[in-house]
């Protein structure tokens, strides 16, 4: 007998220690995580509502369960009395569920307008702008541009101005603030704040084609020294190639042939000033690389640099440039590895 | 005119085999073409989602291409809403709507019979757009400006814009002739305030189908008009609004949920009473619970939305109609509760599926409710936690009422007797499985995955779960083998199957199984709400059969006829012209036209052959 009582025992220890197990992975995109105002206060109102249902859920099941064991049909049931309804619980029943819904609702609506109303003052103001599939973030009152990884500075209110320069994209930083879609045509605004330092994994969540999945960025929330030491950083220049791979690999990047120019930038180089892909100046900077879907490293860059549609399938870069769409310019072993020494210097 | 048609092709009298099947007008068997069309289509669908799971399974999983990915997320949700569960709704409609008000026929039996035959077209459409390696990629509500052909150049969309268009035809001349029925040919004594609750709600939806299809039909329109004509309705390119699509298809998508749900509601609210031996509590409340529902279900389209960034005070205004939303959804769930309470209950298989459908659906309202929290919704939109709620409203909701009437009508419509054990084993394995695939999503959406991604990173924590979730999907696959073993096998050689097994409460079951064609000997004259269940206990005079010969004989049955197959094979030739030629699209439009041309002019009956042999 004993054995039979402790097997669920044995059953629950299991699956608890299962589920702690599972729970103790990182978890990089948890939205009960939180780390900052807007996440947190919208994480709560998650509780309160959830709590709410969970009352609900088990008094409706109560009465389920109940019901249906005690009113089994047994063999010798005459016709149950045929009751047709009862105006007071009709009445209880829409009353009831009514003013639980209010209670609920005041916390919810306000909520909603302290979420989408920046509080003043904001630190600074980042317009966010998607694309298929990347991210780019631009600080204008700091001169700043950069793509698929933003610093901010810890504790301060960051003012979003979110657009999108193909179709509709969402921003979306879990850990730090609920979506906003990135509309063409549309500014949206938002803000968030991060109130530890830490990285912060962010994705598209809109669908928004063929490498939606691959469209991620981060959030580097660090201290208000460290953030102005990025900002200058991000603000110098590219400096002239010394080593020779790096200047072999500058060489292919300025050609005609290759052309990478055309699309991306790299100020304080002659004339790479694109416009379409990401700029590239402080690409070595940056911890994550393709739209944070992979770590900034020599061998995941030369992947990347021979072929793109494999890492990021339909993306615009492997589409259109002629060393990727035309096998006959393809580039070569040891102009890819040159390539990948010169992104890899540009700190 | 007449005798020109006529002597071109003979009409078909009393056709059998096949060519009896494609001419048929008889409510009942477009109501099992529909049947059995949808569920192969709920077949398909399912498959679909099998592949993601598969492809979902574990992290970086290489089984499909992002591109393929996202053709089978787009088609199954197309699929299952337009080809699955909106069908399996009219098939009911269709069979039992004529035998619950006590008529012979639905009110228009060719043009109901068009409507199946260009469901049919649409259904042949849209699954034909995978041999052609051009399937619609964008999602099944096809947000603008990825519709563009500049993000997204071929057919696929097209496929899916002009299947859906005719669809609508198909639904919306469905929905006519069901109001236009449950209106006008109810038995002498059958008021609206008798109509059982799944006529009730069959007319509701069929009024929800009426006026949302238009909306859908004008924004389907405009995307083709963008795409193929160089208009600028949606396209941001030369300052189209996307927005604007996103507003259309929602005012027409959410009542499209409550047009999905509301059948399931009819059919639960048949069921629960049959098998509790009481009649369903709070009948009008029910009832007027339906109709709020439906109008409100008008009131709330921008929850979609949340997230758009339309602005706090639209946001404040659809958290607040949607929760409300939630105040007659609660009502019917009481009422069915306390149909149950102090009956005497027997747990058969559809009532197996019906109170399944309360639990689950309970589930699905309560995680409704809290997306309608736009504040806390920005973390849920667009995650697993929304294929969570959707997927307890629809599979919890929709599917498991659809199941619990493939069963509790299976007497009537295949005049056989299911396997008890085997529907049982289907309904727990269904049960189980698809608390173990769905219920773990809420978790995944709000660990932070996002819908529509073909892949993760082992890095994300997603995984465990992913795996379980495959792991029930395999359980539903298993679940719905045993329906079909059960399906097949017991209408093939299953027991015969009283007129009433269930001792029922309604008209159809006061009928032999299956019903002969013209369903009632005599129309009955109706004196109870639970008409068959109050003459069977004396509680109303028994109404004497009449001299009638017992064979139906001298019961006029309108003909057979050829030509709504004639229009819609029209439709369907047509429909391929507006994608690929505008000369076939001629050619189709001039075949549709004849066919509704020569129907127009054909009579109800040809007059019987004569002696003779002169029809005219």
């Amino acid at each position: 007998m004993s054995i039979f009582k402790r097997r669920p025992l044995v059953v629950i220890t299991g699956l608890v220690l299962a589920l702690a197990a599972a729970c103790s992975d990182p978890h990089p995109q948890s939205t009960f995580d939180t780390h900052g105002p807007v996440s947190a206060s919208q994480a709560n109102i998650f509780y309160i509502i959830m709590y709410a249902g969970l009352v609900v859920f088990i008094g409706v099941m109560a009465l389920i369960i109940y019901a249906a064991i005690r009113y089994r049909r047994r063999y010798d049931d005459k016709d149950p009395e045929q009751i047709h309804g009862n105006n007071t619980l009709e009445i209880a029943w829409t009353v009831a569920p009514a003013l639980l819904l209010v209670a609920v609702a005041v916390p919810s609506i306000q909520t909603l307008w302290n979420t989408t109303i920046t509080p003043e003052p904001a630190a600074m103001t980042v317009r966010a702008t998607g694309n298929q599939w990347w991210f780019e973030f631009e600080i204008e009152e700091l001169g700043v541009v950069t793509a698929n990884e933003l610093h901010i500075p810890v504790g301060e209110v960051i003012n979003f101005e979110l657009e999108s320069k193909d179709v509709i994209h969402s921003f979306w930083v879990p850990k730090l603030a609920g979506k906003v879609d990135m509309v063409p045509n549309n500014t949206n605004t938002t803000w968030l704040q991060a109130d530890d330092v830490g990285e912060y994994f962010g994705q598209c969540a809109e669908f928004c084609g063929e490498s939606h999945a691959n469209m991620r960025f981060k959030v580097v929330a660090e201290s208000r020294e460290d953030f102005d030491a990025w900002v200058e950083a991000q603000l110098a220049e590219s400096v002239a190639p010394a080593d020779p791979l790096v200047q072999q690999g500058h060489d292919i990047f300025m050609s005609i042939e290759a052309g990478c120019w055309a699309c991306h930038t790299i100020r304080g180089s002659a004339n790479a000033f694109g416009q379409v892909g990401p700029d590239l100046t402080h690409f070595a900077s940056r911890r994550h690389m393709a739209a944070g879907i992979m770590e900034n490293n020599h061998e995941n860059l030369v992947r990347w640099l021979t072929d793109p549609n494999d890492v990021k399938p339909g993306n615009v870069m492997s589409r259109d440039a002629a060393v990727y769409n035309d096998p006959d310019q393809a580039l070569s072993e040891p102009q890819v590895a040159a390539l990948a020494a010169y992104l890899r210097s540009l700190e | 005119m007449t005798s020109l048609s006529a002597s071109m092709i003979k009409r078909p009298v009393h056709p059998v085999g096949v060519w009896g099947w494609m001419t048929t007008i008889d409510h009942k068997k477009i109501g099992i073409l529909y049947g059995i069309t949808a569920f192969i289509n709920f077949l398909i669908g399912g498959v679909e989602a099998i592949i993601m799971r598969a492809q979902l399974s574990g992290s970086n999983a290489d089984i499909v291409s992002p591109e393929v990915y996202n053709q089978l997320f787009t088609m199954h949700g197309t699929t299952m809403i337009f080809l699955a569960i909106m069908p399996l709704g009219a098939a009911f409609f269709n069979y039992l709507i004529p035998l619950q008000i006590g008529a012979r026929d639905v009110a228009f039996p060719r043009l109901n019979a068009f409507s199946y035959w260009v469901f049919l077209a649409g259904t042949l459409m849209l699954h034909l757009s995978w041999f052609l390696g051009e399937s619609p990629n964008a999602g099944w509500f096809a947000y603008a400006p990825l519709t563009s052909t500049a993000f997204n150049p071929g057919h696929g969309v097209d496929f899916w814009v002009v299947s859906l268009q005719v669809l609508g035809i198909a639904s919306l001349a469905a929905a006519f002739n069901f109001i236009v029925t449950i209106i006008n040919m109810r038995a002498p004594g059958m008021h609206m305030m008798r109509l059982p609750l799944f006529t009730w709600m069959t007319l509701i939806t069929a009024i929800l189908l009426v006026l949302a299809f238009p909306v859908i039909t004008v924004a389907l329109l405009e995307l083709l008009f963008d795409r193929n004509y160089g208009m600028n309705f949606f396209f941001t390119a030369a300052g189209g609004d996307p927005v604007l699509w996103q507003h259309l298809f929602w005012v027409f998508g959410h009542p499209e949920v409550y047009i999905l749900i509301l059948p399931a509601m009819g059919i639960v609210s048949e069921i629960l009473p049959t098998f509790s031996k009481k009649p369903l509590f709070g009948y009008s409340t029910v009832i007027l619970a339906g109709v709020i529902i439906a109008f409100m279900g008008w009131l709330v389209w921008s929850h979609h939305m949340f997230t758009v960034g339309l602005g706090p005070i639209p946001n404040t205004v659809f958290t607040i109609t949607t929760m409300a939303i939630a105040i007659p959804t609660g009502i019917k769930i009481f009422n069915w509760i306390f149909t149950i309470w102090k009956g005497s209950v027997e747990f058969r298989t559809p009532m197996l599926f019906a109170v399944g459908f309360i639990v689950t659906f309970t589930i699905g309202g309560i995680s409704g409710v809290m997306h309608a929290m736009s504040a806390s919704d920005a973390q849920q939109q667009d995650t697993y936690f929304v294929v969570a709620h959707f997927h307890y409203v629809l599979f919890g909701g929709a599917i498991m009422g659809i199941f619990g009437a493939l069963y509790y009508w299976f007497p009537k419509y295949s005049g056989k007797m299911y396997n008890e054990g085997q529907g049982k084993t289907h309904f727990w394995l269904m049960f189980i499985g698809q608390n173990l695939t769905f219920f773990p999503m809420h978790f995944l959406g709000m660990d932070g995955m996002p819908r529509r991604i073909y892949t993760y990173g082992a890095d994300m924590g997603w995984t465990e779960v992913n795996a379980l979730q495959t792991a029930g999907a395999i359980v539903i696959v298993l679940s719905v083998l045993v329906f079909m073993k059960n399906f097949i096998q017991s209408w093939r050689s299953g027991k015969q199957a009283p007129g009433d097994p269930w001792d029922a409460r309604t008209l159809e079951w006061s009928i032999s199984s299956p019903p002969p064609e013209y369903n009632f000997e005599e129309i009955p004259i109706v004196q109870d709400r639970d008409d068959w269940w109050a003459q069977k206990r004396g509680l109303v005079p028994r109404v004497a059969p009449s001299e009638g010969s017992g064979d139906g004989h001298g019961i006029h049955m309108p003909q057979a006829s050829f030509w709504p197959l004639v229009a819609a094979i029209g439709i369907f030739v047509g429909a391929w012209g507006v994608i690929y030629s505008v000369p076939v699209l001629i050619i189709g439009a001039g075949i549709m036209i004849f066919g509704v041309y020569a129907w127009s002019f054909e009579p109800v009956n040809d007059p019987e052959p004569t002696a003779s042999g002169d029809a005219n």
